[in-house]
């Protein structure tokens, strides 16, 4: 290409330029068809959602089959795992990162840790309800719990917050360990003191990507901890629940004249909800990019 | 100077946080051990030549798992003929092309396709799309391959995008500026400079884009018709389906547990669990020319 | 008095430079001792072996004997976290730690333990007056650290190591980020503090040294050339190659 002399590249020129208009126009047009569909679906299912949400729809029980009345237990039940499923991955899932990051050195067992946790998130969702299943339902006799989904989702949800936690520890500069050192700190004081509050952002975009992840799975909890219909709301972590993303599985599949607002509205609700953790996790980035010092 | 201070918070932190690093391991090895207590002995009730025949109909005896592979292939190949195109495109646009403030609309726009659930995506394909499909091709039924081919393209599209952008990010921005220095558009840069630069990070993306398609559940489930049959033309697209990921799904509720259907079923999780895994460790491998960190003590 | 005594000192890191070669030393206690050579001559390795900040280097091998008032630097069993207390270093970018003014020249006797907010007042206040920083910085201890000037930073770094009441302070290349006011000032708070600690220096150049130090070691791609008082190798050095160094003849 480099020695192409300067007075023949004038006519190829022109063409190549015209062919680049033309290939700009041809990706702008592809990438409209990608994110068209995406903003058009949102806007129809508060269109068509919108009219079914009300308080009640929110706060009360389903009755008639499901047909009519509300979500609340499917609102609550998706709230205990998003909880249960946080309460066991985000402080393994930091742990692990931190080892990852701080501790651990380049060795076989590290690259082999690497390897593990490409590997689960690789599993799909479904295999981590036969594994669910398999050792929290009937191993471990937690039965269909919320505490039998809640540590499903969670081992689903680690590498999602462990390679987030790891990218932010990582974006830390080396330098600020070396002071802190020489001024003799310990490791885990450079960490707890200089480190984290300095990741703590990215720490947190990770773990709200994770959780809503976790909060609109519906695979791994089918054998786990959902439940079809429960008539009262669960009272303890052994109980099983009902969740938003499998009830609308529920209803728009099992439940045979289902009032269409009301699938809507499900719809609605959760896309509320994963809207919401996406504008949370993009604030937090955006304002620590803002106020990130180096 | 007195010797070292066995200093007791440190040492009980920095054993937590290895036994933590170490969890991911066990976590793995057990999800391993229970897929193949339970799933090798479904190969003592069926023999292998019953496994590996045509006919999926559990109440009656057979467990032919042919179709169910068959129909993840075809619904996973169906996707990345979609998405592959889609998704590198527009991360080449977005990386590319776009104005700055463009692309800062149209990344959290991917990601947002990215956390949808794939239970609301099952949701419009049931209300949306597969009944526009049933129309326009005048289908007898609009839950078919295609339509879950459709829509897993839709989730393989955003994992796509998300990193061959970063890829394409990733190329230092003098090889650009070298060839456009050569009097070179910058159309021909991002195909004889940019892109190939990126390749490994575009198909590691393409790789974890397919990874994921082959382990969707849910959307499979509710819109490719759920007929365990053998695609055996290309007529057979536009034909109801059945993935293994859905026939888990959809039958595990119902099988007691200990029973030849649920070995199998198992067995079937463990034949998806190689399958991904393989997707998986070859994008790793990919990729693995990681950078490592080799940021100098201070100077 | 020797404050710090080298012997046979070797060290290689783990891509195989040997970057310290059989470096034999005595520093003297309250006296400026510049380290002066080349780049690459081995100059902050050798700092950052005395307070073992090295540890967080590649290092493959090290050999022979680092004393500090008779004790084994490089004894794996040594208290290093007391070392690094009595050892300060100074760094030649001015790397303040993410944190207030005041947060930045407490945090080392924080992390040993010190709670009593008035015994912290006091420290601080004092480190700050020895760095002549006080008086810039009195009114607004709580900002950030990063809000301050490039030269107001160093002084804030020197601060930080002084407010541990080190023995030793190691600065390598202190004033390379600095303009020459910022460096002149430095350098008089280093003459100033010499009565009260030891101090090694890395200087940004040969007439810093001249102007500063009262022993100087010369290195040389690893090698100790030579070692004697400033006024001797600046008047008549024994070595050619100190010579050429010192008449800006290469480096
Ligand atoms: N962390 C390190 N890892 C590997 N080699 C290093 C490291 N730090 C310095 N070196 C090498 O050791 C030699 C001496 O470097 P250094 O001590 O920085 O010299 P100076 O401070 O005199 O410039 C150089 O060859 C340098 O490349
Ligand atoms: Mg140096």
């Amino acid at each position: 290409m480099s020695n192409i002399p300067a007075e023949q590249i004038n006519i190829p020129m022109k063409r190549q330029l015209i062919i680049e208009k033309f290939g700009f126009s041809v990706l702008t047009i592809l990438t409209i068809a990608t994110v068209l569909p995406i903003i058009t679906v949102v806007i129809y299912i508060i269109y068509l959602g919108a009219p079914a949400i009300s308080w009640e729809f929110l706060t009360a029980m389903p009755v008639d089959g499901m047909r009519a009345g509300g979500i609340w237990p499917a609102i609550v039940g998706t709230f205990y795992l998003t909880v249960g499923t946080a309460i066991f991955s985000v402080p393994l899932g930091i742990a692990t990162a931190i080892y990852l990051s701080e501790y651990a050195s380049d060795n076989r067992l590290t690259r082999n840790i690497r390897l593990a946790i490409i590997n689960l998130a690789g599993i799909p969702s479904v295999v981590y309800g036969l594994f669910g299943l398999g050792l929290f339902v009937i191993f471990l006799k937690f039965g269909t719990s919320i505490l039998s989904a809640s540590l499903t989702l969670s081992i689903m949800t680690l590498p999602v917050i462990i390679s987030t936690t790891e990218e932010a520890l990582h974006a830390v500069p080396q330098s600020f360990r070396v002071v802190s050192v020489s001024l003799g700190a310990t490791k885990w004081q450079t960490i707890r003191r200089i480190i984290l509050p300095q990741a703590v952002s990215g720490i947190l975009t990770g773990v709200v990507l994770g959780l809503e992840r976790a909060a609109g799975e519906t695979a791994p909890i089918l054998f786990t901890g959902a439940s079809f219909f429960l008539p009262r709301l669960p009272g303890s972590p052994m109980d099983a629940t009902m969740a938003l993303p499998y009830h609308l599985f529920v209803i728009s599949t099992q439940v045979p004249g289902m009032p269409i607002q009301i699938q809507y509205g499900t719809v609605l609700v959760l896309i509320v909800f994963v809207l919401i953790m996406n504008i949370i996790a993009t604030v937090i980035r955006s304002r620590a990019r803002a106020r990130r010092q180096w | 100077m007195s010797a070292k201070k066995l200093n007791l918070s440190e040492v009980i932190i920095t054993k937590g946080v290895q036994i933590s690093g170490l969890s991911s391991i066990l976590f793995v090895l057990l999800i391993l051990f229970f897929l193949i207590s339970e799933g090798v002995p479904a190969l003592f009730d069926v023999p292998i030549s019953e496994l590996l025949s045509q006919r999926w109909y559990p109440i009656e005896g057979y467990y032919g798992i042919v179709p169910l592979i068959l129909g993840s292939l075809v619904v996973t190949l169906g996707a990345s003929i979609i998405a592959v195109p889609f998704g590198v495109l527009t991360a080449v646009f977005i990386a590319e092309i776009a104005p700055k403030w463009l692309a800062e609309i149209l990344k959290p726009l991917v990601e947002l396709l990215a956390g949808l659930p794939s239970v609301v995506l099952g949701f419009l394909g049931i209300l949306i799309v597969s009944p526009f499909l049933r129309d326009v091709l005048k289908l007898p039924t609009g839950l078919t391959a295609f339509t879950g081919s459709l829509l897993l393209g839709g989730i393989a599209i955003p994992t796509i995008v998300s990193i061959s952008e970063d890829a394409l990010k990733n190329v230092p921005v003098s090889y650009r500026h070298g060839s456009l220095a050569l009097g070179i558009t910058r159309w021909q840069t991002i195909w004889q400079v940019t892109v190939p630069a990126a390749r490994t990070g575009i198909l590691t993306a393409i790789m974890l884009g397919l990874g994921r398609t082959i382990g969707e559940t849910m959307t499979v489930m509710m819109v490719t018709g759920n007929a365990p049959v053998i695609p055996d033309s290309l007529r057979s697209l536009f034909l109801p389906i059945r993935t293994m990921t859905a026939t888990i799904a959809s039958e595990m509720g119902e099988v007691a547990s200990g029973s030849v259907h649920y070995h199998v079923l198992f067995f079937i999780g463990i034949v998806l669990f190689v399958f991904t895994m393989t997707v998986n460790i070859i994008a790793s491998k990919i990729s693995s020319r990681e950078i490592k960190r080799s940021e100098r003590i201070l100077s | 008095m020797d404050k710090i005594i080298v012997e046979h000192f070797s060290l290689t890191y783990s891509d195989g430079t040997e970057s310290l070669f059989d470096i034999n030393l005595r520093i003297p206690a309250n006296q400026i001792t510049a380290l002066i050579g080349p780049s690459g001559g081995g100059k902050s390795t050798f700092l950052r072996i005395l307070n073992r900040l090295n540890d967080l280097a590649d290092v493959k091998k090290v050999t022979g004997k680092v004393l500090i008032d008779n004790i084994d630097v490089l004894d794996p069993d040594l208290d290093v976290i007391e070392l690094r207390r009595k050892v300060g270093i100074v760094f030649s970018r001015p790397l303040p730690l993410p944190l207030s003014i005041f947060q930045n020249v407490a945090y080392g006797l924080e992390l040993a333990g010190e709670k009593n907010k008035s015994v912290l007042n006091d420290a601080v206040e004092r480190a700050l007056r020895l760095a002549e920083l006080w008086d810039e910085v009195n009114d607004r201890l709580h900002d950030p650290a990063n809000s301050l000037s490039g030269g107001q930073q160093q002084r804030l770094c020197l601060a930080r190591t002084l407010a541990l009441e080190p023995e030793i302070i190691l600065l390598d290349e202190p004033t390379s980020a600095l303009d020459p006011l910022a460096t002149a000032r430095i350098e008089n708070s280093l003459t100033e503090l010499k009565k009260q600690y030891t101090i090694v220096v890395a200087p940004h150049n040969t007439q810093q040294a001249a102007r500063i130090a009262d022993f100087v070691a010369f290195f040389l791609q690893g090698k100790l050339i030579e070692f004697s008082s400033a006024d001797k190798i600046f008047t008549k050095p024994v070595d050619q190659r100190t010579q050429d160094y010192i008449s800006g003849k290469f480096g």
